[in-house]
């Protein structure tokens, strides 16, 4: 008998003590395919539905993918796979919801959107001759009445909810009572609802103005009553979010308080506060309810927010399919239209949001 | 320019807490100061209190004088914008601005200041100070990245360019080493030898052979307890107190039996 230097000893099978037994590597796949079959063919028995189908497929599968690997593998293992189909389940629970409305609203809405829609008015024509009333679709008032009282509620709602987070992080102390009644009225805010936020802006005008009050300044106001505490926290968060070396080193070299919290903190902060502004705006551009009461609705174009109704898409929609015109069907695109429309401009909102945080993003290289 | 610097009675609050209690000491203008002493000692609090940066902590507060070229800081009527200034301060760990780059960090005390500089007079302040920092030959080619591109070491020194930008009289050291590998650390340590031939320097350092290195005289803080105010034990030249300390705490500290 030789032996070569180097030869590996191969008389006992060597077993590794870091491997376990477990389970070929496609076994998901297969399965979800098994459950699928099984679920399916007992379906068919009773009468198929995919609904019951998907969920029974869910079940089967977690209950088998569990049994399996306690059987083949060990218990950490079957726990790990059980939790991580339960989690996936959860995952493709919670985005059926929303594939499911964006593909509605895409596809109901789609016919609708043209040039002629975003450029003019609504209007019904009557045809005296034929007794007819012929539906033009338009969403212009709508588009605009959205960016005004949108814009307005902006305008009123981060130069307060800004200053408020400021205050909140570099000026009030922890002890401080008025921070923690600001802190306090802020969670309260969140809470309201937005239907509270409507009548609020309503009757105050209604008090200021006199009755039937309608505006989009009013609808505006009470927009910016449920910005205000999205706009506090978020910046707040960000705020909180800049080391405090940063601050430090600006004092170290002879740079006041207020110049710091601008150039730096703010400078520092801007893109997460430009995207914690961007998600209330895209948060309240929706809002029917309080725009309802406090601007009411209108056909008619009214570019002047502080006088009469003023329309907003999300409002649009609403209407559209609650009290439509003489021509159901048309008003019914409409708000199909219009809702599509403003699915579209928060698209494009976070859109621009990401961009501005991008470009103000500290680099690294 | 450079001016001394001499504390008298000083004692340093935290809200009700003493600190520091009773200390004096007079640092020479031109001169490395290092402080050494265990954590919580309160050493990086008088040094803090040299340019009163102690009090961004709310309720801090001291009693006795504290006075540079002369001039007390906590006169009434002292702006510590004013005080800041002229004490410039380097950090334990690196913190140039993130969104700015190599060229505009070392502008930070002038455009944040909002004060009017020429782009030939900025040039100039930007090519002395990156050089007294022994950073120019480094970067000079790429003044227009971020000045969070650079190593950790080149950092520390683009943060002491940045100090010396405003031309202060006094630059404070917190750690500045504490974060940095061996070369960065001789750089640094090369780089405060120079910068005593203009400045006034204090350093608080954890490292003995940094002290001993660096440092003209060396003052040694100790705490006789957790919640006990820290104290200057001895302050003497660097190599007394390495070599012969006249008090045992001194000895058994800078000879690690302690600490």
């Amino acid at each position: 008998m030789t032996t070569t230097i180097g030869d590996r000893p191969s008389r006992m099978p060597v077993t590794s003590t870091f491997t376990d037994a477990h389970l070929p590597r496609l076994i998901e796949v297969w399965l979800l395919l098994a459950a699928a079959a099984v679920s399916g063919a007992a379906l068919l028995l009773v009468g198929f539905n995919p609904a019951v189908w998907a969920v029974a497929t869910a079940a089967l599968y977690v209950i088998a993918i569990g049994v399996s690997s306690r059987l083949v593998e060990n218990g950490r293992k079957a726990k790990d796979r059980v939790a991580r189909a339960l989690v996936t389940i959860a995952f493709l629970l919670a985005i059926i919801p929303l594939v499911s409305t964006l593909w509605t609203v895409l596809v109901k809405g789609i016919g609708q959107l043209s040039w002629n829609f975003i450029s003019k008015v609504g209007q019904a024509t009557f045809n005296p001759a034929t007794l007819e009333v012929t539906r033009t679709a338009g969403a212009l008032q709508a588009i605009v009445g959205t960016f005004e009282i949108t814009g307005i509620a902006t305008l009123i709602s981060v130069p307060i909810g800004l200053l408020a987070a400021i205050y909140l992080v570099e000026y009030a102390l922890t002890t401080s009572h008025l921070r923690r009644v600001v802190t306090f009225l802020v969670d309260v805010m969140t809470g309201i609802p937005s239907i509270v936020a409507g009548l609020f802006a309503f009757s105050l005008f209604t008090l200021i103005v006199g009755p039937k009050a309608f505006s989009g300044l009013s609808a505006s106001i009470a927009l910016s009553v449920l910005m205000i505490p999205i706009v506090v926290r978020s910046s707040e968060e960000m705020l909180r979010l800049v080391p405090t070396d940063l601050r430090e080193a600006a004092y170290a070299l002879g740079v006041t308080k207020s110049l710091t919290i601008i150039k730096v903190v703010l400078r520092t902060a801007i893109p997460g506060i430009v995207t914690g502004i961007v998600l209330a705006v895209a948060r309240v551009v929706g809002e029917t309810a309080p725009v309802f009461i406090a601007a009411s609705f209108t056909d008619n174009f009214n570019a002047d927010p502080l006088n009469g109704p003023q329309q907003t898409l999300a409002v649009l929609a609403y209407t559209g399919y609650k009290f439509p015109g003489k021509d159901i069907a048309a008003s019914n695109q409409e708000a199909w239209g219009s809702a599509l429309l403003l699915v579209i401009i928060v698209i494009l909102f976070t859109i621009i949001a990401r961009v501005v945080a991008r470009i103000f993003a500290p680099k690294s290289r | 320019m450079s001016k001394r610097i001499e504390v008298h009675d000083l004692n340093v609050y935290y809200g009700d807490f003493l600190a520091l209690e009773d200390v004096s000491l007079q640092i020479e203008p031109r001169s490395v100061t290092a402080f050494i002493g265990p954590s919580g000692c309160g050493k990086s609090t008088l040094l803090r209190t040299l340019n009163r940066m102690h009090e961004v902590v709310p309720g801090a507060h001291v009693e006795g004088e504290v006075l540079i070229g002369g001039n007390d800081l906590y006169a009434p009527g002292v702006d510590p914008v004013l005080v800041r200034r002229q004490v410039g301060m380097v950090f334990q760990r690196p913190n140039p601005f993130p969104t700015m780059s190599i060229r505009e960090n070392v502008l930070a005390g002038v455009k944040l200041n909002n004060r009017k500089i020429s782009k030939a007079d900025s040039d100039d302040l930007v090519e002395s100070s990156l050089k007294g920092a022994n950073l120019w030959s480094e970067v000079q080619d790429r003044l227009h990245k971020p000045g969070a591109s650079l190593s950790g070491g080149q950092q520390q020194r683009l943060c002491i360019a940045r100090a010396i930008a405003v031309s202060p009289e006094v630059v404070l050291m917190d750690e500045p080493c504490s974060a940095l590998d061996p070369i960065s650390t001789l750089a640094i340590e090369d780089l405060i030898e120079e910068l005593k031939q203009e400045y006034t320097i204090v350093i608080v350092t954890h490292n003995m052979q940094q002290a001993s290195r660096v440092s003209d005289k060396t003052a040694f803080f100790n705490i006789a307890g957790a919640g006990k105010p820290g104290k200057l034990i001895e302050y003497d030249d660097t190599d007394t107190i390495f070599s012969r300390p006249s008090v045992q705490a001194t000895e058994d500290y800078v000879s690690g039996k302690f600490g």
